[in-house]
């Protein structure tokens, strides 16, 4: 299909649907406009209050907050993710051993631990990171894993042969061989690492975008709900374009 | 003492198993004599399964015997064989670096400084007529230009002995002619000593001084050993068409056929007549 033509379509969508929105929040063709502004809020107040939002300024620190968090949580869980999935596809005696607590570890859905954490890391930033790490550390670990443990026996053995000792297999074998499963799940897990931020955010604290859409709802501000819900789309957005441009770069050789 | 260090490779009685699910042992390869002399040129020729392989990666240090002993240049192997190179069957070149990268690594992992690696692995590109794509990625090239960067990264560290596996195996007719070709240019500058496995026949009587053949597994031995006199330089194409060449190609077929018969029977489950 012609690109330009794809993309009018694509706008198409988006204008349709406010323009819908609109007419349903302030006209009676789909019922009373105050009932359906109380609950959906409309497109104007929306737009108007992201606007507001960033005119203003105040916007930047609670994104500032948020990133940092994720930034921080992608960081700490991705090296642990790392340094132990290396550790135990080394170690098959330890892997084994460990198997089914790290197995009950991840069963566990993380929210529960969102409580425990402000409790431990009170209500600032690092019990936010400490649920976004818990939500990537498992990504990267298994792919770690899995990565180290397909290495492909010819590629091996070839490297072997080559004359490389266990360090420099290390480095030129494992090591490239596991970071290229990381690095083909990095799109899950930066997202993982907003969740973990956002929703610890909601659940407690003073900044930060899921702060922003709790305090909205506690007052029933509906249209502050939906305009940090936009916010929130566009921020997680632009993270995977980042994301999808490092990758570019990490994995050229898959190219074909 | 003089004669034991004419021999390149040398088997004494090397037999090699497996141990199965069952917790049986499988015997692939009864104990087998073999010596590869320095500068021979040696194709082990057998049918599919019957262990050829596996006596390459006991030289190569790759595979610990079950029993009898690995010899390179009169010395026991006992760990990887550091004199020797290896040419795998399978794709075994690093996806994750450059063509030119691939080549430099045998020299820059043993303490060769980067730039002097880079600019004899562009040497070498240039000469398995690769010299424009040292930038590319692996998966970026055909089949057989994958095998060119693989002969270009074994022979950069000039090693004593090549041990190639059904090298060009995995390629086409035409391809694997001039593979051929350009693996007999490159051997006939210093003659390396080669140990190389194929299921080919022709392939190995045109490349080889020598022919073994092994029979088919399990317990496989070697039930044939062929001089091949056809003089060099040849060229791998037109060799085929010296009736010297379809003479020895008749005498060794005729050892060969009954083991590959076999071999097929042992691996299609034909009826046990």
């Amino acid at each position: 299909m012609n690109r330009g033509l794809l993309i009018s379509l694509q706008i198409l969508v988006a204008v349709v649907t406010l323009v819908l929105w609109h007419i349903a929040s302030s006209t009676t063709l789909f019922g009373d406009p105050k009932t359906i502004s109380f609950f959906f809020a409309d497109p104007i107040s929306v737009i108007k209050r992201i606007w507001t939002w960033f005119s203003s300024g105040t916007i930047w620190y609670h994104l500032g907050i948020t990133l940092t968090e994720a930034v921080l949580a992608f960081l700490i869980g991705a090296i642990g993710g790392v340094v132990f999935g290396f550790w135990f596809a080394r170690k098959p005696l330890l892997a084994a051993v460990f198997d089914p607590y790290v197995k009950a570890a991840n069963a566990l859905p993380r929210v529960v631990l969102a409580p425990i954490f402000a409790l431990w890391f009170g209500l600032g930033i690092w019990s936010k990171v400490a649920l976004g790490v818990t939500l990537v550390f498992f990504i990267v670990f298994f792919n770690v894993y899995q990565g180290v443990k397909e290495v492909s026996q010819p590629v091996l053995n070839n490297a072997r042969m080559l004359g490389m000792n266990e360090r420099q297999l290390l480095r030129h074998i494992y090591l490239p061989s596991a970071l290229s499963w990381v690095f083909s799940s990095l799109h899950t897990s930066v997202g993982f690492a907003v969740v973990g931020a956002v929703v610890g955010e909601y659940l407690g604290s003073a900044a930060g975008l899921g702060y922003l859409i709790h305090q909205a709802e506690g007052v029933f501000d509906v249209v502050g709900v939906f305009a940090g819900m936009f916010v929130l789309m566009a921020f997680v957005l632009v993270v995977d374009g980042l994301v999808s441009l490092v990758e570019k770069r990490l994995l050229a050789w898959r190219a074909s | 003492m003089p004669n034991e260090n004419s021999h390149a490779v040398r088997l004494h009685g090397v037999s090699i198993d497996f141990a199965l699910a069952n917790g049986k042992r499988f015997e692939a390869v009864a104990p087998v004599d073999l010596s590869v002399g320095d500068h021979e040129f040696v194709a082990i020729v057998g049918p599919t399964g019957c262990g050829k392989s596996t006596l390459l990666n006991a030289a190569a240090g790759l595979l610990k015997p079950a029993s009898g002993s690995v010899e390179i240049f009169g010395e026991r192997l006992s760990d990887i064989n550091r004199k020797a190179g290896y040419l795998f069957q399978q794709d075994a070149l690093m996806p994750w670096k450059t063509v030119s990268d691939n080549v430099a690594i045998g020299l820059e992992i043993a303490g060769t400084p980067t730039r002097v690696a880079r600019e004899k692995a562009q040497e070498w590109l240039v000469r398995v007529g690769l010299g424009a794509f040292g930038d590319r990625f692996p998966q970026m090239l055909s089949g057989g230009q994958r095998k060119r960067v693989g002969l270009a990264q074994v022979l950069i560290r000039d090693p004593k002995i090549l041990l190639m596996d059904e090298p060009f195996g995995p390629l086409d007719a035409q391809t694997r002619l001039i593979m051929g070709d350009l693996l007999l240019k490159l051997w006939s500058e210093d003659r390396k000593a080669v140990m190389f496995v194929t299921h080919d026949l022709d392939e190995a009587i045109a490349l080889a001084d020598r022919i073994i053949i092994m029979s088919a597994g399990p317990r496989s031995r070697i039930i044939g050993d062929f001089p091949v006199t056809l003089e060099r330089p040849r060229d791998v194409g037109e060799i085929r068409h010296d009736p010297r060449f379809n003479a020895l190609h008749r005498e060794i077929w005729d050892a060969l056929r009954d083991q590959v018969m076999a071999a097929y029977q042992n691996t299609a489950g034909a009826p046990a007549a």
